[in-house]
């Protein structure tokens, strides 16, 4: 074990931070979910670090990418957040979608599909959600027939992020009609401009519109958008899932950036709170921390040839947990602030932190609520009795 | 000692309660929002017409002459339906003050029916919620209390996250005509109007928190996922009677609260502390859950609890922040008397 950085990760570090400095927008960006103007701003921003090729560092060179390491993926991140670079306006596509497609899809689809995500040119949305498949995935109805070359597409998808803007969907589709369950599942790919698809807006609890409802109506498309084998839908998407929970989606930097914001409005204002909410702050900084340090040691272990097994379930619910925690600690300092919009005459420093807040409440639903991942953990991890 | 609510005090809340339900019906919450108006007349009309707004006037001027205990369960069935209207901020603390400030007889009278309203700018809260819609604020300068016609003033605009809220800083000029109590009686009055706004957040929050649990324990009824109803499984049963726990035992707490205040004992303020520190706790985590409860139903703008989780999150820190409370608490805990015989007061200690 030898916890520092080698000088080629330093000057790598140098290196990304450099760009960043010379490249992040000076202002933010509208929100992707407000408009398409914020949409499109932020796949700017995309074609910019593809530029730089810093779409996504550890992908191969032939897709765009750099080939790197996932500690140096770490260090990319740490620049990332410590320069207030704008959301990942594709994170489905380049944190679940392409890792799925890495290890299960054919040559010619990571050639077709992957250097256009690192180009920002396709954003995707993931379909997989229904009204009546939440929690009980194995539950979905949508499905994909068979017709010559062509899959016909019919269902009804709901929950699907940036889907009111985005390109392109991955989508899970019953393949098989007679299947239940687990089986006769399969990973469709499809465009939302595809003639039988049709994406309405749903507010989410802030008045945005960030995820979407998909209706098929007899879609037509390709048999060579399936991705992986009929029938291995399933396994693709506990792959996926395992991906975004274990490693990609919420990168250690993200927490860390936000417990040092935590940190300064504390010490502005350190004047009006009492010391219940100096613990919480240090609470906050100690669980970003202890976060960084776990997923140091998931991807050192994935490096030494390890795999993602149900403790990424325990890193959903950590990170879910911290970051509800860490911003109901702002709000706290805050005070009557806090129920301020960012737009108020008096806003002060309010600086996002309530948006922040009410969207660390999704945390413990999307990509796996926390009661599930709570049974997987007894279940699997601890090898409790299933109830 | 006798700590139940009388017959007709829990007749009075229980009617008004039904009333505020079938008024404040999803419906009718969304078609208000909507239409940005601040005040639905009809639901105003109905609530003046049970004579609420006078609750706690003085009966010479039309009101009813009761006391704070008298209108507790109805601030909680405000919180329960998320009363847009202000008659919590109304009748629980304007009046108060104005009647105890000595008001003039005329705007009493018309307050006190609720054909005009009044709102109260305390020092502990930086806006005036409401202020727009009254027709005259008390404000602090000093100590002192003044009255000043909401025409007089600049209203300067807050966006609130609670759609049903309206704040505002006020800009305004103290003059010796505005003035009604000085600054030597107005120490007291700003302290009991304190305590008045925090019992009456903390009863609304109780009443949000249980509207939050019930309508997770519909939706967990309803909703099925592996082949069964949600709230069949322990998480969710679990999940939602830990937050029927907070609420239990914040409920005395907030009922003896105003009790304490009734009676002007001299542990009413610690009492009131404790009461909005619980209920605002219980508040948040049932609101909280009942969002994670309906999955990402619960994230969406069409289900309704988000109203109830945003007016928990502007009570929270609004009539004294938890720290503000906490010190209260710890005052009570660090200088006054201890022991299983000092829940009560004693005759002797009230001074
Ligand atoms: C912000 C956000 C973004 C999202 N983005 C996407 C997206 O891009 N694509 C997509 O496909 N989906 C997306 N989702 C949907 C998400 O995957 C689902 O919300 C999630 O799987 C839960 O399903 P549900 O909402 O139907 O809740 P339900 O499954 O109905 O769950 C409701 C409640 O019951 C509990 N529950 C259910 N079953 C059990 C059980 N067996 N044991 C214990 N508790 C249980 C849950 O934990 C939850 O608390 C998103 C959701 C949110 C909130």
């Amino acid at each position: 074990m030898k916890l520092t950085y080698t000088p080629e990760q330093e000057a790598f570090r140098r290196e990304v931070r450099g760009w960043m400095e010379a490249h992040v927008p000076a202002k933010p960006l509208p929100s992707f979910d407000a408009s398409r103007e914020g949409f499109e701003a932020h796949r700017q921003w995309e074609r910019t670090l593809n530029s730089g090729r810093w779409g996504m560092v550890t992908w191969p060179e032939a897709y765009g990418g750099r080939a790197l390491d996932l500690i140096q993926w770490l260090i990319f991140e740490e620049e990332y957040y410590r320069a207030g670079a704008p959301l990942r306006v594709n994170q489905n596509g380049i944190f679940l979608l392409a890792p799925t497609m890495m290890e299960f899809g054919s040559a010619e689809q990571k050639a077709r599909f992957l250097p256009r995500m690192a180009a920002g040119d396709d954003i995707w949305a993931q379909a997989w959600s229904e009204p009546q498949a939440g929690s009980d995935l194995a539950g979905v109805r949508a499905s994909a027939t068979l017709d010559g070359d062509h899959y016909v597409l019919n269902g009804h998808k709901i929950w699907s992020s940036r889907a009111v803007f985005a390109d392109w969907a991955f989508g899970l589709f019953r393949t098989d009609p007679a299947s239940e369950r687990h089986k006769g599942l399969s990973l469709i790919l499809f465009p939302l401009s595809a003639e039988g698809v049709r994406v309405q807006a749903i507010p989410q609890i802030d008045g945005e519109t960030g995820f979407a409802e998909i209706f098929l109506e007899g879609a037509r498309i390709p048999v060579e958008n399936r991705l992986g084998e009929e029938g291995q839908g399933w396994a693709i998407c506990m792959a996926t899932a395992g991906f975004e929970r274990g490693l990609m989606l919420r990168s250690p930097a993200r927490y860390q950036v936000a417990a040092q914001k935590l940190v300064q409005l504390y010490r502005r204002h350190e004047n009006e709170v009492d010391p219940t909410v100096k613990a919480a702050v240090m609470q906050a900084w100690m669980d970003s921390e202890a976060y960084a340090l776990s997923i140091y040691a998931t991807a050192s272990r994935l490096m030494a040839g390890g795999k993602i097994g149900p403790e990424a379930s325990t890193n959903k619910i950590f990170w879910s947990e911290m970051d509800i925690a860490l911003h109901r600690t702002a709000l706290a300092i805050l005070g009557p602030r806090a129920e301020l919009l960012d737009t108020a005459p008096d806003a002060g420093d309010v600086d996002g932190w309530l948006g922040g807040y009410l969207f660390s409440l999704a945390g413990p639903i999307y990509a796996g609520t926390n009661e599930v991942q709570r049974n997987i953990i007894a279940e699997r991890m601890l090898g409790l009795p299933k109830g | 000692m006798d700590f139940t609510f009388s017959d007709e005090q829990r007749m009075m809340a229980e009617v008004a309660r039904d009333m505020l339900v079938t008024e404040c019906s999803s419906a009718a919450m969304r078609h208000q929002m909507k239409s940005g108006v601040a005040r639905d007349d009809v639901r105003w009309a109905k609530i003046c017409g049970m004579g609420l707004p006078g609750v706690l006037a003085l009966e010479a001027s039309g009101g009813l002459g009761l006391a704070e205990t008298d209108f507790v369960l109805i601030a909680e069935a405000c919180g329960y339906t998320a009363l847009p209207e202000p008659l919590v901020e109304h009748a629980g603390v304007a009046l108060p003050l104005l009647v105890e400030a000595g008001g003039e007889t005329s705007l009493l009278g018309r307050t006190t029916s609720g054909e005009a309203t009044i709102a109260v700018g305390h020092p502990a809260n930086p806006f005036v919620s409401e202020a727009d819609t009254a027709e005259a604020l008390l404000l602090a300068h000093r100590g002192e209390v003044h009255l000043v016609e909401t025409r007089n003033v600049g209203l300067v605009r807050q966006e609130s996250i609670d759609p049903f809220r309206r704040l505002f800083r006020v800009e305004w000029a103290p003059t010796s005509t505005t003035r009604i109590a000085p600054a030597a009686e107005g120490d007291v009055l700003w302290t009991r109007t304190l305590d008045r706004g925090a019992l009456f957040a903390a009863a609304q929050c109780l009443g949000l928190a249980q509207r939050a649990v019930d309508l997770a324990t519909d939706y967990a009824k309803e909703r099925q996922q592996f082949g069964k109803p949600i709230g069949s499984t322990q998480a969710i049963k679990h999940l939602l009677s830990t937050v029927q726990v907070k609420i239990e035992f914040a409920k005395p707490v907030v009922h003896a609260a105003a009790a304490e205040l009734s009676a002007r004992s001299a542990y009413a303020s610690p009492r009131i502390s404790q009461a909005k520190l619980a209920a605002s706790e219980a508040a948040d985590l049932a609101a909280r859950t009942a969002v994670q409860v309906h999955g990402a139903m619960g994230y969406s703008w069409e289900v309704d609890v988000h109203f109830f989780l945003k007016r928990s999150l502007a009570l929270t820190h609004t009539w004294g922040t938890p720290a503000f409370h906490r010190a209260r608490v710890a005052q009570r805990i660090f200088e006054g008397p201890l022991g299983p015989d000092h829940t009560f007061i004693r005759e002797s200690a009230n001074a």
